[in-house]
């Protein structure tokens, strides 16, 4: 880079410094430094890739719903994940990255989705478990993100925050009707927040401490509150709506503290957390195998489309002609 | 077989989609999605944007078809409309006592 470029380079950033500050937002023709352009790629494709594989934990109950409604409902609310992976893909090749190269990067590995759903849903409490805990715990992160710099995400997130409550929603109501239940159902109930409980207070990310990309990130507005910020809110949240359904979170040292008015909780195991981030969670494998047959298995779909449409436009040129 | 034919291969066109809320409204800009032409481009959009009636009726328009202005260019071409305060009502400033105006 000449001398000349570079100060042009440094007071187009200036420009987009101050920009930022008056909250102003970014939309994709914009110029913008290369950086913010990365992280905003890497975050909103890993969100994008958390909702479609978040289809699978789910869809492994929908032929097992426990009645009609419990099925079209949980059919809804995959179709959901699938609509939100959508708008997060599109918001996210608007800074000029493929739908195809994103969706390689998750299906061969590189790039990462939430931790959570390497894990395995074992019985029916778990549906009502993820719908409470799981989206609720997304809920707080994405109502934080309609604030977030980049337009195009800003916008995704305000779409799916509206659809994602009736998420939160049919998951508690599954776990009341449980833990009201007969003792075995309640039972379940409880087994379910057990399991649930930890990995989605992890879904918010490292400590602060030890997070790489937070200053930048929120210097840049892209991420507008920090890791443990949310997590807090989350717990908060999340505690009373338990003494509600009359379940127990797994944590001897949750207590709430009324100087600080939040509930104070008890460490973290980061070891099971890193583990399943680099690959060794329960489920990593079988997801990642499940979504490479899909994307296999599903090409003389997408090539038969191809050869109906160019089909469709020769029938059209002919008439036309 | 043409360039745009060998991308056509890999990765479906991207269309834009504008949905009417109801009527009266105008349609406005919900997004954008892949298809193979227009006719899946509307139906992709009927299941990703209008799952809960948020539309009566919906436009899709290849997104390589809209010409946009350079944001770059920002200020010369918006520019010249804001020192032009005479085109609004409230520069006219009104003897007291004037009513339904």
């Amino acid at each position: 880079m000449s001398e000349q470029e570079q100060m042009r380079e440094r007071s187009l950033e200036e420009e987009f410094t101050k920009r930022i500050a008056q909250d102003e937002k970014i939309e994709p023709k914009d110029w913008m430094p290369q950086r913010y352009r990365q992280m905003n790629i890497r975050q909103i494709s890993q969100h994008a890739h958390s909702e479609i594989v978040g289809m699978l934990p789910e869809g492994n109950w929908i032929t097992r719903a426990p009645s009609l409604l419990r099925k079209v409902t949980l059919l809804a609310k995959v179709q959901d994940e699938a609509g939100h992976g959508l708008y997060l893909y599109s918001a996210a090749e608007t800074l000029g990255i493929s739908r195809d190269e994103m969706y390689e990067q998750m299906l061969c590995g590189k790039a990462k989705y939430s931790s959570i759903f390497n894990y395995p849903t074992l019985t029916w409490a778990d549906i009502g478990a993820i719908g409470w805990l799981v989206d609720g715990a997304a809920i707080v992160n994405q109502v934080s993100l309609t604030h977030t710099s980049y337009g195009p995400y800003a916008r995704a997130m305000v779409r799916i925050c509206k659809e994602e409550s009736f998420h939160q929603r049919q998951g508690y109501q599954i776990m009341y009707k449980m833990a009201n239940g007969t003792p075995e159902q309640k039972a379940m109930a409880q087994d379910a927040l057990n399991r649930w409980w930890w990995p989605s207070l992890m879904m918010f990310g490292p400590r602060d401490a030890e997070s790489t990309h937070t200053d930048q990130s929120m210097a840049w507005k892209i991420k507008i509150k920090s890791n443990d910020t949310l997590r807090q809110m989350f717990v908060d949240q999340a505690v009373p709506q338990a003494d509600i359904l009359g379940l127990r979170i797994p944590d001897p040292h949750l207590r709430y503290n009324p100087e600080t008015a939040h509930y104070e909780f008890g460490a973290i195991d980061w070891e099971e957390f890193w583990q399943v981030v680099k690959g060794h969670g329960i489920c990593n494998k079988q997801r990642l195998a499940d979504k490479n047959k899909a994307w296999k298995e599903g090409e003389w779909v997408r090539k038969a489309a191809v050869a109906y449409a160019e089909k469709q436009a020769k029938k059209r040129v002919r008439k036309a002609g | 077989m043409s360039q745009e034919e060998q991308s056509l291969k890999n990765e479906w066109p991207l269309w834009e989609v504008f949905v009417r809320s109801k009527n009266g409204l105008e349609h406005r800009h919900f997004g954008s999605l892949h298809a193979v032409d227009a006719e899946m481009a509307l139906q992709h959009a009927r299941d990703v944007y209008t799952r809960r009636m948020e539309g009566v009726s919906i436009w899709v328009v290849e997104s390589k078809q809209i010409t946009a202005s350079d944001p770059a260019q920002q200020t010369a071409y918006f520019e010249p409309a804001q020192d032009k305060i005479y085109r609004h009502p409230t520069f006219y400033e009104l003897p007291e006592g004037v009513k339904n105006m």
